[in-house]
């Protein structure tokens, strides 16, 4: 079982606030699919490579040209922000 | 039924404003009960089918999809419309451009009617993960439509669409089709473009097409499909027409059984599979047993896999561009949340991130980023992360060798019927088991398609059973046709 400890770590991590009781819940569930997980143990695989891309498919190039859209879309994105001040995305003080 | 209502269309015995409308009509009668939608799209339906009207009178050609109506899964960004994802995370997010299989449909000039309910972020196996409504199967409404797509299959499934799109991670379109009785399309990894579907796991996600008959599904994979520079992704394809390749003939084609996934059926869906398994030999296929020795790890790799990609796509939900914020609460609900490992982010931003996506996401979609972020997280991503890809790897292998024997894989779509509303909800892995059949498609990136092959009867209800045929890469015409032969043969 996960400890209160170690959901908390993982809770932040995942930039998701908990409660009390939340990390009961978690630890109850999250263990319980971890040891689901567990039947991974009994395969081998030595030697196998992991899968990169499951088509195989290899690089995709494009030419290298950057292309100017302008203001196309920007009132449309802008209007999803949550909070805007002078046209610019307000985020709480970093520093 | 496309092919019937297009030649209704160019033979003027309708116009598409009157279709559209009759459709609309059938949504405000039914869709109280069914909940298939959460947005409807009246203002661009409507001027899509005067549009499409306009090129008929002048006698202009118009494309297959021209003026028919459709709906869209609400994780498909559609230009100026609401995009939730089914999640109150995205409860205002308005979508500013078109995803690349939604420009392709305005190209068709296809009319669409609205936004299709799901679980959350596509998590889930019955659309009871939804943020703001259930959706009730057709057959049966006590019954769930199963999920993740369950308004795109609903919405078909009682009339309320004559097709939609959805997206299928682990079998969000199959699973859904087969438990309401429609057939639905997952296509090769590369096949579709992803752009403008909101992402749940990138190495595994797929949009395909639902609709009451194969050749329907043929049409419409025909108008998404194709490369597309805003999806690296994405295979070459031409401008393939897959609805020319169903011949209603696989005389000699070899289709394998694995052993893994039938070993365990039982009642019903035993003697209707085995049924179906007659009848594909009646029509000239040769079946045969074969074994996927690492099918039993598919569930917990698939789980591995995909809650690590969720877990990296869902971070971009942080209260600051878009969506939800939730800001200068008078108490923090996240309080008990350490400081210690974010590197000195100041404790305001750091909560405005914790206190909205608590408050923003529900508890599965939370749940799937918790198990992704401790499978990511120092000292775990061996053991967790890189096993899975690996044994993904193996489970690729067995396809590989399978397919130098047969030429289809086929088994039940999903191992039980549609289930009761609320039965599985308090149980995560009861849930997750429901997968078993569906996702190996999406580990190995290969071609499925759930299409009907009979009923069990519960309570006096006829209760839809779903087969699925999965193909080689890129082989769609011959899944489509496999499934489109067993459809014509009644």
């Amino acid at each position: 079982m996960l400890s209160k400890e170690e959901i908390l770590h993982i809770a932040t991590l995942a930039r998701i606030g908990v409660t009390e009781k939340d990390v009961e819940k978690y630890q109850h569930d999250l263990s319980e699919i971890l040891d689901y997980f567990k039947k991974l143990e009994e395969v081998d695989v030595e030697d196998v490579e992991p899968i990169g891309h499951i088509t195989g498919m290899l690089n995709t190039f494009r030419t290298d040209k950057h292309e100017d859209f302008g203001l196309i879309g920007k009132e449309a994105i802008m209007k999803n922000v949550p909070e805007i001040k002078d046209g610019c995305i307000k985020v709480k003080s970093v520093l | 039924m496309i092919r019937d209502l297009h030649q209704k269309l160019i033979n003027k015995e309708i116009t598409s404003v009157e279709l559209t409308e009759q459709y609309f009509s059938v949504i405000e009668e039914k869709d109280k009960e069914i909940g298939a939608y959460l947005t409807l799209t009246k203002e661009l339906a409507m001027q899509q089918a005067r549009f499409v009207d306009e090129k008929i009178s002048k006698g202009e050609e118009i494309d297959l999809l021209a003026g028919i109506p459709c709906a869209i899964k609400d994780n498909l960004c559609v230009d100026g419309y609401r995009t939730t994802a089914g999640s109150k995370i995205l409860d205002n997010y308005i979508a500013p451009y078109d995803a690349t299989v939604i420009k392709r449909l305005k190209e068709s000039a296809a009319v669409i009617l609205g936004k299709t309910n799901m679980d959350e972020f596509a998590m889930g196996s019955s659309t009871e993960n939804s943020a703001y409504q259930i959706t009730r199967n057709p057959v049966d409404t006590s019954r769930v439509p199963g999920g993740s797509s369950g308004g795109s299959i609903a919405a078909v499934a009682a009339g309320e669409a004559v097709w939609s799109l959805g997206t299928d991670t682990g079998g969000s379109i199959r699973q859904p089709a087969s438990l309401c009785g429609v057939v639905g399309l997952k296509p090769t990894y590369g096949r579709v473009s992803r752009s403008g579907a909101i992402a749940m796991a990138s190495s595994l996600d797929q949009i395909g097409p639902v609709a009451t008959s194969v050749e329907d599904v043929a049409i419409i994979l025909s108008r998404i499909s194709g490369q597309d520079p805003m999806d690296a992704t994405t295979a070459r394809s031409g401008d393939k027409k897959y609805e020319d390749y169903l011949t209603g003939d696989i005389t000699g084609s070899i289709i394998g059984v694995p052993k893994e996934y039938v070993e365990s059926l039982e009642g019903e869906i035993k003697e209707v599979f085995e049924k179906s398994l007659e009848k594909f030999k009646s029509l000239g296929a040769k079946i045969e047993t074969i074994s996927l020795p690492n099918a039993q790890y598919a569930l917990p790799t698939y789980y591995i896999i995909m809650t690590s990609e969720v877990s990296s796509n869902l971070a971009r939900f942080d209260g600051i561009k878009y969506g939800l914020k939730v800001n200068d609460l008078s108490e923090s609900v996240s309080e008990l949340n350490p400081n210690e490992n974010s590197n000195a982010i100041p404790r305001t931003l750091l909560e405005t991130y914790l206190d909205t996506r608590k408050i923003g996401f529900g508890d599965e979609v939370k749940r799937r980023i918790m198990l992704g972020t401790y499978a990511l997280s120092s000292g775990y991503y061996d053991a967790y992360y890189v096993k899975a890809q690996k044994v993904r790897a193996l489970i690729r292998k067995d396809f590989e060798e399978a397919f130098k024997k047969v030429d289809f894989i086929y088994s039940p779509t999903t191992p039980e019927v549609a289930f009761k509303i609320g039965e599985k909800t308090s149980d995560p892995l009861k849930m997750y088991l429901g997968d078993i059949y569906t996702v190996t498609a999406n580990m190995a990136g290969v071609p499925a398609i759930s299409f009907p092959i009979g009923f069990q009867t519960v309570e006096d209800k006829d209760l839809p059973i779903g087969g699925q045929i999965m193909g080689k890469w890129f082989d769609e015409e011959g899944v489509l046709n496999v499934a489109h032969t067993y459809e014509i043969n009644k």
